[in-house]
């Protein structure tokens, strides 16, 4: 049933955004400079924004209600990919993640703007204006310090390689997908996913990164329906922690 | 008998709590007024930036204006039924901007080009030789750019 399909793309996109904000605003007090504290925690606030937009809609189609559906429930029923829940390691990692989310981000977001779906095509209109933000500080710098000095471009070489395989888990595709193609819902994971490398390549060929073969590495999927790292199920208690102590606390 | 006018003069007085000499009329984000047979009072609403804290502030600030002009039956609903987007900041309200020493958002048609991101006319001087520092300042809807004409950093408020 395409709601179903709908439903299942809608928690992913919402998924990933509500765990890639609570990990961005764990830099906020801790970035490696005040400027990229700063944009660590407004991204982590757009982030949780875009997130509880999505779940909102969710819960207009029946779904739980925000609160509930972001906070009360378990790993394995989380649909985000495994490359969002990762920890925040150093700073190189955090920005080679930001870098490789965001761009595939903002390809769905572009993507859902011309969806069948009128609500959804609404919402990801308004939102890819704001991820076009995220992008443009990803990019900007991951081409200075991706040329920079030996150090800071081998350490970000070593991320690229480590986060690379969750990466592609972003574009694991689901068992609706044909289902939402047809319909007019989205372009489909292997579209995104071809957009995305051209769109990396082009930001990385302006440093001394290289992107490593695509076709020699296995990508990490299972994020999509519920398999997850151990770095999930702790974060998901903090957050129900922090709720349950507040439930009326702002995302 | 209350008119959708007379609603929206009242609106005149709630601000943006962030940029205070912005209302939200000016701002662009009550997308629709209507007033029912009975004077049922229906405000909509639309966020600015999706994460923005200040959102929720002000539609609280709608209802106590309303309640304040004795109006007893009302709803101020927000949704992305109309999404926002920094064109729909009136003239009026880029004039506050800029007094506000906020250099408001560039007007643009159809999509928005990384050249409308980055540029930005210095409030302190009004050269347009200026650079953007970083996409995120002090609160969501702020960027950092730097003067290169009076040397000075400048926030403005970003076009989206
Ligand atoms: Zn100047």
């Amino acid at each position: 049933m395409l709601e179903n399909a709908i439903k299942d793309l809608l928690y992913k996109i919402a998924d990933d955004q509500l765990i890639l904000g609570h990990r961005n605003s764990e830099w906020t007090g801790f970035g490696p400079m005040l400027e990229e504290d700063i944009a660590f925690s407004s991204m982590a606030q757009d982030k949780l924004g875009h997130s509880l937009a999505f779940y909102t809609l969710l819960h207009q189609m029946g779904e739980g209600d925000p609160d509930t559906v972001a906070f009360m429930r378990n790993a394995d029923q989380f649909h985000n990919s495994q490359l969002v829940e990762l920890p925040i390691g150093e700073y190189d990692f955090s920005l080679i993640r930001h870098f490789l989310y965001d761009n595939a981000e903002i390809l769905r977001f572009e993507s859902l703007s011309q969806s069948t779906n009128e609500e959804i095509a609404k919402i990801a209109t308004k939102l890819k204006g704001e991820v076009r933000y995220h992008v443009l500080h990803a990019n900007t710098l991951v081409k200075q310090l991706g040329s920079a000095t030996q150090e800071s471009i081998s350490r970000l070489q070593q991320s690229l390689e480590y986060a690379l395989p969750f990466a592609l888990g972003i574009f694991e595709p689901s068992k609706h997908e044909q289902e939402l193609i047809d319909a007019g819902i989205y372009s489909g994971e292997a579209a995104l996913q071809n957009q995305w490398l051209e769109r990396i390549s082009a930001v990385l060929e302006k440093t001394h990164l290289k992107l490593p073969e695509i076709a020699n590495l296995q990508p990490v999927y299972g994020g999509r329906y519920g398999q997850h790292t151990e770095h999930l199920q702790p974060l998901l208690d903090e957050m129900a922690e922090v709720f349950k102590i507040d439930p009326t606390a702002e995302w | 008998m209350l008119t959708p006018e007379h609603i929206r003069d009242f609106l005149d007085e709630v601000k943006d709590p962030e940029i205070p000499v912005l209302s939200l009329n000016d701002l662009g984000v009550i997308t629709g007024i209507e007033v029912a047979e009975d004077g049922f009072v229906t405000v909509r609403m639309t966020p600015t930036f999706a994460g923005c804290p200040a959102m929720e502030y002000m539609r609280a600030e709608v209802e106590q204006s309303l309640k304040r002009h004795g109006v007893q039956a009302f709803t101020v609903q927000m949704s992305f039924s109309e999404p926002w987007n920094s064109n729909k900041i009136s003239e009026k309200g880029r004039k506050a901007l800029k007094e506000f020493g906020l250099a408001p958002p560039q007007p643009y048609q159809g999509i928005l080009v990384l050249d409308i991101l980055e540029y930005a006319e210095c409030p302190n001087c009004h050269s347009t030789n200026t650079e953007m520092r970083t996409p995120f300042g002090p609160t969501l809807c702020r960027s950092m750019h730097f003067c290169l004409n009076c040397r000075q950093l400048f926030e403005q408020f970003k076009p989206l």
